[in-house]
């Protein structure tokens, strides 16, 4: 590898090593997302399974800002943003496979992932409704004093939501330490943004007193920026922020889309502003990755990727006997009967 | 024994659970300044700041949601919703999230929630505003749902909500808020969940009610004891869920007979659930089909003959017993 020195060994006060790291990962989910829907052509994985290839920069640029005691929370398109919080992604991959080493031991299956020793508390399947949580999220680590925040990521498909409103509204008002991260891909489901929203993102959520900005979702490294300024607010002021991020989604909504609403060349041209081409491209141009080194990423991404879905086929399936655990908490039985 | 109303018993329940744990907060719509519409809250903001009792904006959805978050992350809140046909609005985050996280988290998440609304007909609010939606709460695993006919009852099972793990869906019945009786001031006085309650032994029909429909039911069997010498049992059931059909059960099994009075509607309703579970459970000591007592098949009209006709009433059980015998 040819090594050019610089001043700072950073870009925008990120070092060459997160970097290189933010590369592995976004490699490591492209190849997961990738694994992914190849294990759902072959039966592996059922139910929905919505893959979040093309916005990898949003994961790993703004969940790379958190601390680990900070709360996220997400929507359907969650593989990344909870392997990027820390949940292992074999047990994600054990998830998708609805084993009982998941993440949810089964339970959940790919749109309904947590985590709590992370504090990945769950992608939600009903677009908006994690919204009001992240609200009183923020409002407990307000009232408790303790020096956390929440995050709430969510798709430009939330935004005609009534609980969009009244999340950002409350959120505001109560001044709560929430960073509202929307992950704009331009397509609710198949429906886009310009038959379903009026305004601009933007301008809603700046409507509700927050700073309100937005930033290129195709490049981690604006999105690290952004994400880092709006944080540090946040924890600083104790009150919301918003981030709207321009991102796009390489596959269907899921994978029971055949994508009648868009044209194969608006995807092309998506992919010219491809994340993970455009971090290597940087990273060459400083003289810290060659071709051999981004090969070596690959490779291990894809050694990863083969071990997590080793270990989710290898992994046992949950018990029947297990069924009617945890549906309530602290009852042994939770039949409605004692006849 | 102090006698008090019941929203003064539920009042007494939230004051002393509050100085008992520093973990439990009050959200909701007016529940602060103006004291909550069915004054349960009156004077809790002074007592207790705006920290801990805190007006929201009328937001059905975000308010549950916001108690839902809380409790994720260690709190105890109390959301008052003013009354349960708001709760419409509010339903993605009780059915979806409140009641599913500790199952779909795998026993990782789990939501330590009171949700309070007022529920029932008989004031003349119209179809939109006259619901009793105790049975559609019950129906869905996940939740526990109280719902309280007596003063007492109200304060002890609103402590116990208070000291449950789980989201806990609180009803009471608008026209009970000022009935009087005794309850206990002791602070440690709780009354577990899945506790139906023989409110009145009788020994020739069970009548089995629940929130307001138990008076009803005891009205009934005053009358069938003063004209027709008929002896009725009276079971408050107290919560649906869970659910103490047992007590239903070892009652019917004496009477041989089962009535359900409920607000609700018939079709659909958790009457029909009592009277599966009796024909489950006694159906060899059954004298009668069970019989229901319920709300007519209508949207709840305005006028004030209109509606008495449509709710159940004291001389509906009376005949639905006298038909069995």
């Amino acid at each position: 590898m040819t090594t050019r020195t610089t001043a700072t060994d950073s870009i925008e006060g990120i070092s060459r090593e997160q970097l290189l790291d933010f590369l592995y990962q976004m490699v490591f989910l492209r190849r997961f997302e990738e694994k992914c829907g190849e294990m759902y052509t072959k039966g592996k994985i059922r139910g929905f399974l919505h893959l979040y290839t093309g916005q990898e920069a949003c994961a790993v640029g703004a969940i790379s800002v958190l601390r680990r005691e900070d709360r996220l929370v997400s929507h359907y398109r969650d593989h990344g943003h909870a392997i990027v919080k820390g949940v292992d992604p074999k047990r994600v991959m054990a998830e998708l496979f609805g084993k009982a080493t998941g993440c949810a031991g089964g339970r959940g299956g790919s749109m309904h992932l947590y985590d709590t020793s992370v504090n990945f508390l769950g992608g939600y399947a009903i677009v908006a409704g994690h919204m009001p949580i992240a609200v009183g999220l923020g409002l407990a680590a307000k009232m408790s004093g303790e020096d956390w925040i929440a995050m709430c990521i969510f798709g430009d498909g939330s935004i005609a939501e009534g609980e969009f409103h009244e999340s950002l509204n409350l959120a505001a008002l109560w001044k709560v330490p929430v960073l509202w991260f929307c992950e704009n891909n331009l397509y609710g489901m198949g429906v886009h943004l310009k038959e379903s929203l009026v305004t601009e993102i933007t301008k809603l959520a700046a409507a509700y007193e927050m700073p309100a900005v937005k930033v290129d979702g195709m490049d981690v490294i604006a999105v690290h920026k952004a994400t880092r300024e709006a944080v540090e607010y946040v924890r600083r002021e104790q009150r919301p922020y918003f981030i709207e991020a321009e991102t796009y989604r390489y596959r269907g909504h899921s994978m029971a889309d055949p994508e009648l609403y868009r044209v194969k060349e608006e995807v092309e041209e998506a992919r010219k502003r491809d994340a993970i081409e455009r971090l290597r491209r940087t990273l060459a141009e400083h003289g810290w990755l060659d071709d051999e080194g981004y090969q070596e990423i690959e490779r291990r991404a894809e050694a990863e990727v083969e071990e997590c879905v080793r270990f989710a086929e290898e992994s046992p399936e949950p018990s029947i006997d297990t069924l009617y655990d945890h549906v309530l908490k602290g009852d042994e039985d939770a039949r409605p009967t004692n006849a | 024994m102090p006698v008090l109303r019941m929203r003064d018993a539920l009042r007494e329940a939230l004051r002393e659970e509050m100085q008992r744990n520093p973990r439990i907060f009050l959200m909701g719509e007016d529940i602060g300044k103006y004291g909550g519409s069915y004054a349960v809250t009156r004077g809790l903001l002074e007592e207790f700041g705006e920290e801990r009792v805190r007006d929201t904006p009328i937001a059905e959805s975000v308010i549950v949601g916001c108690g839902i978050g809380a409790a994720m992350a260690g709190y105890h809140p109390m959301v008052e919703l003013m009354t349960i046909n708001f709760s419409f609005l509010a339903l993605d985050q009780i059915v979806n999230n409140a009641a599913k996280l500790l199952y779909m988290s795998n026993g990782q998440i789990n939501v330590p929630l009171v949700i309070r609304m007022a529920s029932g007909g008989g004031s003349q609010l119209g179809a939109t505003h006259s619901h009793s939606l105790e049975g559609l709460y019950a129906h869905f695993p996940g939740l526990k749902v109280v719902c309280p006919a007596f003063p007492a009852d109200a304060k002890g099972l609103l402590k116990r909500a208070f000291r449950d793990e789980n989201t806990v869906i609180f009803i009471e019945h608008t026209a009970n808020y000022g009935l009087r009786g005794e309850v206990p001031d002791d602070p440690d006085f709780v009354i577990e969940f899945g506790q139906a309650n023989i409110v009145r032994p009788g020994s020739d029909v069970t009548i089995v009610g629940y929130s307001g429909s138990v008076h009803q039911a005891l009205r009934a069997a005053e009358l069938l004891a003063e004209q027709e010498e008929i002896e009725a049992e009276v079971i408050d059931l107290r919560t649906l869920r869970p659910l103490d059909i047992a007590t239903v059960v070892e009652s019917v099994r004496k009477t041989n007979r089962c009535v359900v009075v409920e607000d609700d509607w018939k079709f659909g309703g958790f009457g029909g659930e009592i009277a599966a579970l009796v024909m489950e459970h006694a159906f060899d000591w059954l004298d009668a089909p069970v019989a229901r007592v319920s709300s007519k098949d209508v949207p709840m009209p305005y006028n004030r003959n209109l509606e008495y006709a449509a709710l159940p009433s004291e001389e509906d059980v009376v005949d639905a017993v006298l038909a069995m015998l």
